[in-house]
């Protein structure tokens, strides 16, 4: 019995050989990268290990988000800063390609001439210049500024080749009272619509959900505010030296960087946007029409619904896309994580942990964006009964 | 069973990468070279006096020559070098990777670079320091009036680490401003999107050099570190070592015993002091104890000169002073041991 059921012509004994033969190679080779990895870094005595995270990095940081210091801080912290840099960048990024991108689709679909035109010319060049040369562009254009002596004044802010420094409020407990209000009118504006959902259900009828959530969001920070006797001073920026003291500062890198990617990836998301909105067949408009439904209407009610299912997922892969391409921060002197890991690898010579990281951040970035997005394609998905 | 077949191929590969260097010089990375018949030098190649391709296509500067003297001891050929522009971030990864043979790309020499980056310094051809470059029009006549100032400066170097340790020391605060393309960084300077900027004075010096009007900069007075710049070898390969290191002493012992390229022919079957002949291969066995030709100094002399001909070529032509760059015997800190 035993030796009949393990002939090579039984298909389940074949592929069982296959697997463990191709299982086996692949364990193999990767047994050996690591020995041989290893082999090699001990006989040229490169450290190995991420031991380096715990010690000082003394890597002067221009832009970090949360408090840093070039003489007590460790790389793991300077590696934090890079990845909030990074994120600052994609998240901003990604809203706002998604903005002119989604005008700009449906501007390209337009009646009038001229708009569709212009929309058309700013696809094709912006997706024909590498990005990088797009960087390099920007960041040329906002070095042509003026100088900090001459900074152009506009109430209270300057804009030089320092960045563009505005007013900021001063310092208050209001503003953190305030921001843990808005988290407060949020989730409870979520058990709100949950309720009126459940309640219209079941009564057919409930009281409405969109502006009493409204008014919890924005009516709650603006009670702690005036709770803290609304404060209002504001601290101005002044030339002190040789930069600006005081208000907030918005760097020629960071805006170079966000302009440069948004423009590029806006036009691929244009064309996302133009092909989904095209997918959608013309009929369901006349129908729309035919209802006496307006232009906006077929628009917001009709169109969008059914295009956005063909958007998303390669909306998906935009923004994965602009994610990843703001590693090009090197090349302008913007610290994202890619920058900061570079450092860190010349300071201690550990390539493969620097690679590692960088290689595990824009992973975990990447698959939370398109868990995200999935998620939301499922929620728009087609509900056939 | 059916791994044993996997495992015999990883095992023979194992063993085919462990046997390969039975035989030959003693030095794999000699032997790659004699091989492949060309040095592998990462330089930086947009360094004016240091690296930097010329009009004709060639590349110029001391940290070039110091690769083609390696390559006349090993080869006999001072021209067959190739050379590897590298960034301030990707030059030891390169030599660590065995990407290049020799960096020799303005690298300063500290501790932890021996100890953790599997590099060893082999010597060096420039004894430098951290300095700071500013506008004219800035006024400014110290690093100590400099509060405030965002600073350029290229990421990863130790000049970045020495300009923090020096504000840090002097209750300063500053802005880096941190671009790898080291033209682009200059530009950035030269835009005015930064105060000063910083790294090695020879550069600095350089740099203004070969600016339109140089009057426009000013090199403050303050040399904040110590750079010592010079030749990088990976480290397990002692042979090699030697290799670079005693090219780079013969270059020295050739100048201070006043040997040129213009004399060396003549030294060459003339010479009578016993350091000379020594150096030139008449006498001993010095080049084949280092795994080389006895001829290995004179090879370097004759194609590429000696230390102080390389330096007048590069760095003199530029308007820098040899300074501490000088032998010792001038008051300098360059000094080779006996070559015996």
């Amino acid at each position: 019995m035993a030796t009949a059921s393990l002939r090579w012509s039984d298909p389940r004994v074949r592929s069982v050989v296959w697997q463990v033969l191709i299982l086996g190679s692949i364990a193999a080779l990767v047994a050996f990268l690591v020995v041989n990895v290893n082999a090699n870094r001990a006989q040229r005595h490169i450290a190995s290990g991420f031991g380096f995270l715990d010690r000082e990095a003394h890597v002067p940081i221009a832009e970090a988000l949360i408090p840093y210091s070039d003489a007590t801080s460790t790389f793991a912290r300077a590696l934090v800063e890079g990845l909030l840099n990074t994120l600052r960048i994609a998240v901003v990024g990604v809203v706002l390609a998604t903005v002119l991108g989604t005008l700009v689709g449906i501007g390209q679909l337009s009646r009038n001439a001229l708009l569709a035109r212009l929309c058309a010319i700013y696809v094709e060049v912006a997706r024909d210049i590498p990005v990088l040369v797009q960087l390099l562009i920007w960041y040329a254009v906002l070095k042509l500024l003026p100088v900090p002596r001459q900074a152009i004044h506009l109430g209270g802010s300057f804009l030089s080749n320092r960045g563009i420094i505005v007013p900021m409020p001063l310092a208050s407990p209001a503003w953190s009272a305030m921001f843990w209000a808005a988290l407060a009118g949020a989730v409870l504006a979520w058990f709100w619509a949950r309720w009126t959902r459940v309640r219209r259900a079941r009564l057919g009828r409930a009281p409405p959900a969109l502006s009493i959530g409204a008014a919890l969001v924005v009516g709650l920070p603006l009670l702690a505010w005036l709770a803290y006797g609304a404060p209002t001073a504001l601290e101005y920026p002044a030339l002190r030296g040789f930069n600006f003291g005081g208000g907030t500062t918005l760097s020629p890198e960071y805006a170079a960087l966000l302009i440069g990617l948004v423009v590029y990836t806006a036009a691929y998301i244009a064309e996302v946007v133009r092909s989904g909105l095209l997918a959608v067949s013309h009929g369901q408009t006349e129908a729309a029409t035919a209802l006496g439904l307006s232009h906006g209407q077929t628009l917001r009610l009709i169109v969008l619904p059914q295009a956005l299912r063909v958007i998303i997922p390669p909306l998906t892969s935009e923004y994965l896309n602009l994610t990843k391409n703001s590693s090009l921060a090197v090349a302008i002197g913007y610290q994202d994580v890619v920058s900061i890991a570079n450092t860190t690898m010349t300071q201690t010579g550990q390539a493969l942990e620097g690679v590692t990281i960088i290689m595990g951040t824009y992973l975990v970035i990447n698959l939370a964006t398109s868990a995200l997005m999935s998620w939301y394609e499922r929620r728009n998905r087609l509900v056939e009964r | 069973m059916t791994r044993a077949p996997a495992l015999a191929t990883a095992v023979l590969i194992l063993s085919a990468t462990a046997g390969a260097h039975a035989q030959g010089t003693g030095s794999t990375t000699l032997d790659a070279v004699r091989a492949r018949g060309q040095l592998v030098c990462g330089v930086a190649g947009g360094v004016p006096g240091f690296s930097l391709v010329d009009s004709k296509g060639r590349m110029t500067g001391l940290d070039a020559d110091s690769c083609r003297a390696i390559a006349a001891a090993a080869l006999g050929d001072a021209e067959k070098v190739r050379f590897v522009p590298l960034t301030t971030q990707t030059r030891f990864t390169a030599l660590q990777a065995g990407e290049v043979d020799v960096l020799i790309r303005s690298t300063t020499w500290t501790l932890t670079r021996e100890s953790n980056l599997g590099a060893e310094f082999a010597g060096i051809n420039y004894y430098d320091g951290t300095g700071f470059l500013v506008k004219t029009t800035a006024g400014v006549k110290s690093v100590k009036e400099m509060e405030g100032a965002t600073i350029c400066v290229q990421p990863g170097t130790s000049t970045e680490l020495a300009i923090a340790d020096y504000f840090r020391d002097n209750k300063l605060t500053f802005k880096p401003l941190l671009i790898e393309d080291r033209a682009e960084l200059e530009r950035t300077f030269i835009a005015g999107r930064c105060d000063a900027y910083s790294t090695d004075s020879s550069a600095l010096a350089t740099f203004r050099a070969t600016q339109p009007t140089k009057e426009d900069y000013v090199l403050l007075p303050e040399i904040i570190s110590k750079e010592p710049l010079g030749y990088m070898v990976r480290k397990g390969d002692d042979k090699w070592f030697d290799v670079v290191r005693w090219t780079y002493f013969a270059e020295l012992t050739a100048e201070e015993d006043g040997v040129t390229s213009k004399t060396v022919d003549n030294d060459a079957t003339t010479a009578t002091k016993p350091d000379v002949r020594r150096l030139l291969g008449l006498e001993g066995d010095l080049g084949k104890s280092l795994g080389l030709d006895n001829k290995f100094a004179f090879n370097v002399v004759k194609q590429v000169g000696n230390f102080g001909e390389i330096w007048d070529r590069n760095i003199t032509v530029l308007g820098v002073p040899r300074g501490i760059n000088n032998l010792w015997t001038k008051g300098g800190l360059q000094y080779a041991p006996p070559m015996r």
